[in-house]
Formats: structure tokens, C-alpha cells, sequence
């Protein structure tokens, strides 16, 4: 029992010292990229941002709108309705905006990059790259990476957006807090710092979501198995990996 | 210091293993420069394998990999890089990139390491698939080509850059007699017409006693015969009888290893 968990101790540690060296090439490879090869970067944001825009939209409609009447019905009971613009904005700047963003994006965009590294390299695609001297590190996962990097921080602000937006309908439109109040207690409920925080861990999850898909297809098992196995691992890993990090850097802020 | 050697490859008592299973061992293999040199073997033998060692897909356990006088194994990422740029590879399963077109595909090697202007590329990638009478599929998708006509398009592909050393991983599998015919004269004329030195991997014996100028016959990890085509048809060696004129008894076992057959089928493992 106990060597059990010694050797999946090791093999865990092993895994992680290997991902870190995977990282450090792909931040290696990623200002030559970005910089030489900006049509590849620019076609992944597409991909993985640009695609991932309605399901990022219609899920912020949905979470602002849960906020707003969730904010709605208990603040109300303090006489403080009004003040639901603030813990709508709260909520979704520094916490919900960046976490479900990042989690949709592992469902939606992870899920296809590790599927597609893990296809091309089980039918030899990134072994015939690296015979023609094309190296797939810099054309198939750098691009990738950096698409998915770039595009959280934007996604995320459009789910805030759009959440905001969510809130707005439900609690004004439907509710009947006066629109003046909300927005005027958005504006004064936060600051900057509180923006930042959103932004920085957008910013960390879009390294760890794209990160784990490029490292998960990249390492999968060349077979059909293997393949659906990397995709399904992306997803979980990604998901974990979030929610730690978000209390890391939510216990550093606060 | 290469031009002076004869061989443009040459593997020294190459060990090699993948997990506990040992593909090679002491394994001795000299190509000839300019050449073609067939490596058969029956299945499992680890010829692809043997193909990926001379590429550095793979590092032997023990032994060297010597590639136009240069141990490659020693050779740092750029090194290699330069290496391969003079070699040109056709995978079994023609491994084109799915998402560019047959044009895109086979432009792929000039885009990335000339400066050749756009006419100019167009003008060899259409010339080069036209060789593979595929010049009219220029603008179709990897994803609407058979078998056979994919592996051509990899052809176009592999002699893109005019390398010096052209690798072929079963190229004749899955190929109509025609296109058979045609690839086969093309390999010939490409390695007489332009001094390429070719490597070929296959079981295919009539195909390969055609074109190849040498061949070696791989079994068990080790080099079992080598000479001419013809001087493998006339051997003595039991093996190479066998596997030369596909007999079913011999040497070779059909069988993977497994237990007595009655005894298995009988035996408790059955319930």
C-alpha cells in the first residue's frame, strides 16, 4: 500500500518536472513565434477565441442573470436592493468571470487543441514535421499555446460584459432597481485593484488552460484511446488546476 | 571527410530496445552512396524502427548511427535540422498535413526553408506532382485522397527540397498496379538522374528485386543476408529461402510466441 503510493508519488512529481521543462521550451520558443510566425498565432486566437465566443456568451447572459436575481432577492431583505450592481460586478470581475471562462475554454477549445495535437501525432503528421527540418514545436503547439493565452484575457472580458449585461436585464428590467442606481454602484463598488485581480487571473488561467492542452495532446497515446483519454485529462486537469490557482492568487491579493 | 566514405549510412553494432522488448542487437548495416538499398525483413523485425534510428527518431541503446560521415547522435538540434533538410522521408501512412491542401502540403518544405518567390514555388511543386501523375488534385484536401494517392502526394513532398537521401517506409502498399509500375520506374530514375541514395523499407519481394541495387533481409534484430536481389534469391540460407519465396515452414515461425495451442484451448485459462 504504502509503495504504491510511493511510486505514484514519484511518477506524479516525475509528471510535473517534465511539464515544467515542457513550459519552459514553450516559453523558449514563444517571442521567435509570436514575432516570426504571427499568421499561425493570429489563425489560433480565431480558433480557440474567436470560436469560443457564443458559448462564452450565452453562459455569461445566464450567470449575470442568476447574480442579478439572486443579489436581488437577498439583498432585498436588508432594504439594500440597489445595491446589486456591486455584487454582481464584485462576483463576476474577480471571481466568476475569469474561473467559468477558464472553464469553459478547457471544455471548448482545450478539449479540440489536445484532441488535434494527439490526432496529428498518431498519424505521424508532427514526425513528418520534424523529418522536413519544420519544427513542431514552434509551427503546432507555440501557436496554439500563445492563441489560447491571448484569447482568455479576452474572453473573460467579454463574459464580464456580457454578464454585467445579464445582471442589468434581470435586476432593472425585471425587478425594478432603478438603472441609475445599479450602474452608479458598479462604478463606485470597485477599483481598479479589483479589475487588476480579474485581469491577472485571466491572464494565468489562459497560461494553465493552454498550457494543459498542448501538454496533454502532445504526450498523448498515439492510438484513438489515448487520444479521447488526453482530451478528457485536459478538461480535468484543467478544471483542478483552476480553482487551486484560484485561491492562491485570491489569498496573495486579499 | 563524407565524400571520402562510400557508405552514406552506416550502423555499428546497434543495440536497441523498446521497454523490455529488444528490436536489435549487434545490428551492422553499411548503405552505399547512390544507391538503392532495400531493407526487408518480415513483419515486426523492426524495420520501420530501423528507419526511424537513421533519422534520429530514435537513439540506439548502444552502437552508432553514422549518417554522411557524422555520427548522429552527437549532432546538436540545428545540426540535425541541416541533416535533414538534405533528406527527404515518405511515411507508410503518407502522414500529410490534414489541414493544408496537396499544393500546400507538398510547398510546405519550400516555404519554410527557402526564400523562393511564390511563382517559383508553384512552378516545382507543380513539376514534382506531376511526376506523381497528381498535378489535376493540387487544390483537394488529404481527406479526399485513397490510400495510394496520398502516398504519392507524400512522394511529391519527400523529393520537394531535391534531397540527397531518399527514405521510402513501405512505399508500394496499397499502390494499383499502374501506379505501382510508374512509382517504381520513378524511384529508379530519380536515384540514377539525379545520384540521389535510396532507402527503401518493404516485404514487397517482386517490386523490390526490380529496383533495389542491394538489399539486406532483417530477422530477429540482426542482418540474416544481404547482397543483390538476385544473389538473396539464390542462397542457401534457409531464412532468406523462406522469406524470398514466401514459404510457410522454415526458420521464420508464422506464430507470434504463445503457448501450446491444444493446451489452451482446453487448458483453465478457457473458463
Amino acid at each position: 500500500m504504502l509503495r504504491e503510493l510511493y511510486v505514484i508519488f514519484v511518477s506524479f512529481l516525475r509528471t510535473l518536472g517534465a511539464l515544467q521543462l515542457f513550459f519552459l521550451r514553450v516559453l523558449q520558443n514563444s517571442p521567435g513565434v509570436f514575432v516570426k510566425r504571427f499568421g499561425l498565432v493570429a489563425h489560433q486566437v480565431h480558433n480557440a477565441g474567436a470560436l469560443s465566443l457564443v458559448i462564452i456568451m450565452v453562459c455569461g447572459l445566464f450567470v449575470g442573470g442568476v447574480l442579478g436575481l439572486q443579489g436581488y432577492s437577498n439583498l432585498a431583505r436588508f432594504n439594500a436592493e440597489d445595491s446589486v450592481g456591486t455584487f454582481a460586478a464584485f462576483s463576476l470581475l474577480k471571481e466568476l468571470g475569469p474561473v467559468i471562462t477558464a472553464l469553459l475554454f478547457a471544455g471548448r477549445a482545450g478539449t479540440a487543441l489536445s484532441s488535434e495535437i494527439g490526432l496529428m501525432k498518431a498519424t505521424d503528421q508532427l514526425a513528418a514535421m520534424e523529418m522536413m527540418a519544420i519544427s513542431p514545436m514552434r509551427r503546432v503547439i507555440v501557436p496554439r499555446f500563445l492563441g489560447g493565452v491571448i484569447s482568455m484575457p479576452m474572453l473573460t472580458a467579454v463574459f464580464n460584459v456580457v454578464g454585467l449585461f445579464g445582471a442589468h436585464v434581470v435586476a432593472v428590467n425585471l425587478m425594478g432597481v432603478d438603472a441609475g442606481a445599479f450602474w452608479q454602484q458598479v462604478h463606485s463598488g470597485l477599483d481598479m485593484s479589483d479589475v487588476y485581480e480579474g485581469i491577472i487571473k485571466s491572464v494565468v488561467f489562459g497560461v494553465i488552460a493552454s498550457l494543459l492542452a498542448v501538454w496533454e495532446g502532445y504526450n498523448s497515446i498515439p492510438t484513438a484511446e489515448g487520444v479521447g483519454r488526453a482530451s478528457t485529462r485536459t478538461v480535468v486537469e484543467t478544471a483542478i488546476a483552476v480553482l487551486i490557482f484560484d485561491f492562491m492568487i485570491t489569498a496573495v491579493v486579499i | 571527410m563524407s565524400d571520402s566514405s562510400d557508405n552514406i549510412v552506416e550502423i555499428r553494432d546497434v543495440d536497441y530496445s523498446i521497454g523490455s522488448r529488444q528490436i536489435f542487437k549487434g545490428l551492422n548495416i553499411e548503405i552505399p552512396r547512390g544507391k538503392i538499398t532495400a531493407i526487408m525483413g518480415p513483419s515486426g523485425t523492426g524495420k520501420t524502427t530501423l528507419l526511424k534510428l537513421i533519422t534520429r527518431q530514435a537513439i540506439p541503446d548502444r552502437g552508432e548511427v553514422i549518417v554522411d560521415g557524422r555520427n548522429i547522435a552527437e549532432l546538436s538540434q540545428r545540426e540535425l535540422y541541416e541533416l535533414r533538410k538534405r533528406m527527404g522521408m515518405l511515411f507508410q501512412n503518407g502522414a500529410l498535413l490534414t489541414d493544408y491542401n496537396v499544393f500546400e502540403n507538398v510547398a510546405l518544405p519550400l516555404r519554410e526553408h527557402t526564400d523562393l518567390p511564390p511563382r517559383l514555388i508553384r512552378h516545382i511543386v507543380l513539376t514534382k506532382l506531376h511526376a506523381v501523375g497528381l498535378r489535376g488534385a493540387a487544390d483537394m484536401m488529404p481527406r479526399e485522397l485513397s490510400g495510394g494517392m496520398e502516398r504519392r502526394v507524400a512522394l511529391a513532398r519527400a523529393m520537394v527540397m531535391d534531397p540527397e537521401i531518399l527514405i521510402y517506409d513501405e512505399p508500394f502498399v496499397g499502390l494499383d498496379p499502374i501506379s505501382m509500375g510508374v512509382i517504381v520506374r520513378l524511384v529508379r530514375k530519380m536515384n540514377d538522374a539525379l545520384g540521389i541514395s535510396s532507402i527503401i523499407v518493404s516485404h514487397d519481394v517482386q517490386e523490390i528485386s526490380t529496383v533495389a541495387d542491394c538489399t539486406y533481409l532483417i530477422s530477429h534484430g540482426r542482418v540474416v543476408g544481404s547482397g543483390s536481389p538476385d544473389e538473396l534469391h539464390n542462397t542457401s540460407s534457409e531464412v532468406v529461402r523462406q522469406f524470398m519465396h514466401g514459404m510457410a515452414d522454415g526458420p521464420v515461425a508464422f506464430h507470434y510466441a504463445a503457448p501450446d495451442y491444444a493446451e489452451q484451448l482446453l487448458g483453465r485459462d478457457a473458463e
